[in-house]
């Protein structure tokens, strides 16, 4: 049983990993990081680069919403504009992935910002469904703008190189996508210890009373819409060298509300929730279509029922969320950390 | 102008469609304050229950009618009773994602009882075109129509001079008040949802009989949220006359301007308008006006 946690420095008590336990955890869960790839096989490759892509996604979209209090419902045509832009990038103009990809972050940035504009005017339900025709106006522009992004048919873009090699399998873009998602849950990290990212806990708070205490809430609440943006930019970036080629049906109002979901079944307002969130969020269809493949032999009209199933079980977690744990997948693991922490006693 | 005139009138007929499906979508909202992203599926819902009725039970087209109209009551209730009261008063965000994970809900449960197949009504109204003046109707847009429009009246004099709607009105305007003078609140909130979904059940029907139905019915159901906000959120007379607008404009903005943009304006241009909409007069045309007090 851990009695207490002490600090004797203000360097000991501002550290982003605190005590030794949770220096040590985070050196074998990037050991295990790095191993992993070379053990898994290709599907867990690709599940696990998806899982990547949605972190960076999803982290985005708890910044505006779980730290700023701000409701996106459409965060999926940021990561669109992300990934035309990098794609664009990348054919257009020939340029290499390091560069393509804080392209498609800044492109997804300024579109955030403009977007970000009606927020200082309306809030909650009304900036939800401001969101909304931005997802529907930008989809509509994905699939017409037939000059700009091929329309339907979408763009091919080649596979990133680095220094010659070829990152054209899924276990040589795995270290690019880990590579990318470890800096950017880092700086999510960070942000939250910065004057920026209490101002945006502030307002999420109330924002009458951050406004109060000297929050300028327009270009705060702008801010928040940026860098949301940027981490979906940058999502889609990257997803676009993973998928080679990007079609406007990838940018779905579903693909927004999969990111809230993964948001709120992670924790609202919380980095390692967001995480957390989007491994289940992944993995739960995926061990969906496993079970319905298992029983097939018994029933074997089963993959019929996939599609329904998984509809049904994506609300049901919403909904159950919602209702049961309203702080989500992180409020859990406090817990068992708890138990554990407080061994033999009860919290 | 003879085609001015036409796309004016089939602006109208779809008009009355979206103004009874804000008209469930404000009365939800006035009374509880929620957005219910799931009125497209209530509306699937709805039509496949009147679909059902009319197959496998057989039932003549009023009888079915009424028939979704119960069902949706009965889901409305349930829906209010298990999923909703638990997150009365908390955040917006969970309140918006909850109505959206019961959409999906619905999708799921639509898709296993009813299978993912398009399927049409069996044939209800008279084939013969009406018509009037120098525009022509077919029968199939002229019929829902009337339908939709019938229900809109009804429900608005239910809301307007029935005691019930007068305690539901009461609820929404104070809900601290209308408890103190002995309104049982949390009736009212069923009842609300309940009235709602039968609007909604009805708008689905209609929207089934002009171009048949599949789960996949309930997408039409974002087209509400350009009408109630152009109506402004919590006005039923609001949500009636720009359900009319958005017809029309939608209408016209696809014969106008579609050949200039290359299609699918029709789907975009009541999200243009929206937005708009949202920067100059937020509460929309007779909205309240939300003045926030510390």
């Amino acid at each position: 049983m851990r009695i207490g946690d002490f600090k004797e420095t203000y360097a000991a008590d501002e550290a982003i990993f605190r005590t030794p336990a949770v220096r040590a955890w985070m050196v074998a869960l990037g050991s295990a990081m790095l191993v992993f790839p070379f053990l898994a096989g290709d599907y867990l490759l690709y599940l696990a680069n998806l899982i990547g892509v949605m972190i960076i996604g999803a982290l985005g979209l708890n910044i505006l919403t779980g730290f700023t209090g701000q409701i996106s419902l459409g965060h999926a045509v940021f990561v669109g504009v992300g990934s035309y832009t990098a794609a664009l990038g990348a054919t257009r103009l020939g340029l290499p992935f390091y560069l393509c990809i804080p392209l498609g972050g800044a492109a997804a940035c300024v579109a955030g910002g403009v977007i970000g504009v009606p927020s200082l005017r309306v809030k909650g339900l009304y900036l939800a469904i401001a969101t909304l025709s931005a997802q529907v106006i930008l989809e509509w522009v994905f699939s017409n703008w037939d000059s700009v992004t091929g329309g339907i048919r979408g763009i091919n873009v080649p596979p990133a190189t680095l220094t010659g090699v070829s990152l054209n399998t899924d276990f040589r873009v795995y270290f690019l996508i880990y590579a990318v998602t470890a800096a950017f849950t880092y700086f999510a990290r960070n942000l939250f210890r910065t004057r920026v990212g209490r101002a945006f806990i502030a307002i999420r708070d109330r924002d009458i009373s951050a406004e109060l205490m000297g929050i300028n809430l327009f270009r705060y609440k702008i801010l928040s819409f940026m860098v949301s943006s940027f981490y979906a930019g940058v999502a889609g970036a990257v997803w676009v060298y993973f998928a080679k080629v990007i079609t406007p049906e990838y940018f779905p109002l579903s693909l927004s509300i999969q990111f809230l979901a993964i948001v709120i079944v992670g924790g609202l307002g919380s980095i390692h929730g967001t995480i957390l969130g989007a491994i289940f969020m992944t993995l739960v269809p995926e061990l969906l279509k496993a079970g319905t493949e298992a029983v097939k032999p018994f029933f074997p009209n089963a993959m019929s029922y996939l599609f329904p199933l998984r509809d049904i079980l994506f609300g049901a977690l919403i909904v159950g969320f919602l209702i049961f744990e309203p702080h989500g997948l992180a409020e859990m693991w406090q817990r068992v950390k708890r138990y554990f922490a407080l061994w033999p006693f009860r919290s | 102008m003879e085609d001015f005139l036409q796309m004016v009138a089939s602006g109208v007929v779809i008009g009355g469609i979206y103004a009874l499906i804000a008209m469930g979508f404000v009365v939800i909202y006035k009374a509880t304050g929620i957005i219910n992203f799931a009125t497209g599926e209530f509306m699937m819902m709805g039509a496949f229950f009147c679909f059902t009725a009319m197959t496998a039970a057989k039932f003549p087209f009023a009888a079915a009618l009424l028939s979704a109209a119960l069902g949706a009551a009965a889901l409305g209730v349930l829906v209010e009773r298990v999923v909703l009261r638990p997150l009365l008063g908390k955040a917006t965000i969970s309140v918006i994602m909850v109505t959206i994970g019961l959409s999906s809900i619905f999708k799921g449960v639509a898709q296993l009882v009813w299978s993912g197949e398009y399927r049409t009504f069996p044939p209800i109204f008279p084939r013969a075109p009406v018509t009037l003046g120098s525009v022509i109707l077919p029968s199939r847009q002229f019929y829902p129509f009337l339908i939709s429009i019938v229900s809109c009246a009804l429900i608005a004099i239910l809301f307007r001079s029935t005691r019930t709607g007068t305690a539901m009105r009461a609820t929404a305007d104070d809900p601290q008040a209308a408890f103190s003078m002995g309104i049982d609140i949390r009736k009212v909130f069923s009842l609300s949802w309940s009235l709602a979904a039968v609007a909604s059940a009805l708008s689905g029907v209609v929207i089934g009989t002009m171009g048949g139905i599949s789960p996949q019915l309930g997408a039409i159901g974002l087209k509400v949220f350009p009408v109630v906000i152009l109506g402004g959120l919590d006005s039923i007379g609001g949500a009636l006359l720009a359900g009319f607008l958005m017809g029309i404009l939608e209408n016209l903005a696809g014969g106008y301007l579609d050949p200039l943009v290359g299609g699918g304006i029709k789907e975009v241009a009541p999200f243009l308008v929206l937005v708009a909409i949202l920067m100059v007069r937020p509460y929309g045309l007779f909205g309240t006006r939300e003045i926030e007090r510390l």
